[in-house]
């Protein structure tokens, strides 16, 4: 089995008990409040995380690259509140571009 | 599925959503396979995953030669909130397990926000509704986006390893309420950024996730 179908059963799989754990496990009760406050605060440190891994990473590398153009109007086009489409469209003529002019 | 009204509202409730859930999941599809991943993988991913950072996490680790298991965990540490959200919305589900278990997979973050998830006014129905309505809308949007992204002949020819940065920040700028928030990412992104050279793809973000202390602590 291939990297992306081990990913895709696993992360799949794994999805399905986290969002059935309330609904089907728990009957009313509740998460004590700094457990859930804790869990909050990993997407931002995840997604953090991921801009700059997906925008300096190379392997083991950190290198400036035509990403860091896609960065850039990716930000430009969130500060302009773009829809996430728009963004994504944005980021990825940016690094085209750069990189077809370097 | 409860027939009726409410999830029929809730449907109506989704209708601003829906292009940007099809847009955005077609490219999710497009990512996936300049990941090489096959098409089915890609939509196999959006019918059972079903929840938009979660997916690009775990396909951007392997594309950038990550392992597996740091993809997974990159992906379900994302996912780990629905764990508090369903528990915060599971005195409104009825009915048999196989019932519950399937209603529980609508259980997004827009479906629980549009339905008064975490407040006594919550409406199961129309959680169904939204939730059903935006996941038609993914799915179909991936189909799409897989079948173009095998027609694309080289990805980074058309900037799509930068579009992954650019859609990284617009989910991060979503999460950037309040400063615990903003210590939490910026913790997180120097663990990555000093972790990089040292560990393999994939592992820096899991390792981020101890950021979450950061913003915790200031609470």
């Amino acid at each position: 089995m291939s990297a992306a179908w081990a990913a895709v059963i696993s992360v799949g799989a794994g999805t399905v008990v986290l969002k059935a754990v309330g609904p089907v496990g728990v009957a009313g009760r509740r998460l004590p409040s700094r457990v859930h406050e804790l869990l909050e605060m990993v997407a931002p440190a995840i997604l953090a995380a991921l801009v700059v891994t997906e925008t300096f990473a190379s392997g083991r590398s950190l290198v400036l690259d035509a990403r860091v153009a896609g960065l850039a109007a990716g930000v430009v086009a969130v500060s302009l509140r773009a829809p996430l489409w728009l963004v994504v469209i944005a980021g990825a003529a940016a690094t085209a571009l750069v990189r077809l002019l370097s | 599925m409860p027939s009726g009204r409410g999830v029929r509202r809730g449907a109506r409730l989704a209708a601003p959503v829906v292009p940007a859930a099809a847009a955005l999941g077609a490219s999710f599809g497009v990512l996936a396979r300049t990941a090489h991943f096959d098409a089915a993988a890609a939509v196999l991913m959006s019918a059972t995953t079903f929840a938009g950072s979660a997916q690009v996490a775990a396909v951007s680790v392997l594309g950038a030669g990550g392992g597996v298991a740091a993809a997974v965990v990159a992906a379900l540490l994302l996912n780990a909130r629905y764990a508090p959200i369903g528990i915060s919305v599971a005195h409104g589900f009825r009915g048999s397990v196989a019932r519950r278990l399937a209603e529980s997979q609508l259980v997004v973050d827009e479906s629980w926000a549009l339905s008064g998830g975490g407040t006594p006014s919550f409406e199961r129905p129309i959680l169904l509704g939204v939730g059903a309505a935006l996941w038609v809308a993914w799915v179909g949007g991936t189909v799409v986006g897989a079948l173009v992204g095998q027609a694309i002949g080289d990805p980074s020819a058309l900037g799509l390893d930068g579009a992954f940065a650019a859609l990284f920040v617009a989910l991060l700028a979503g999460q950037l309420r309040d400063r615990r928030r903003v210590a939490a990412a910026a913790v997180g992104a120097a663990i990555a950024a000093v972790l990089t050279p040292f560990a393999s793809p994939g592992v820096p973000i899991v390792a981020a996730t101890a950021a979450a202390v950061v913003g915790w602590r200031r609470g």
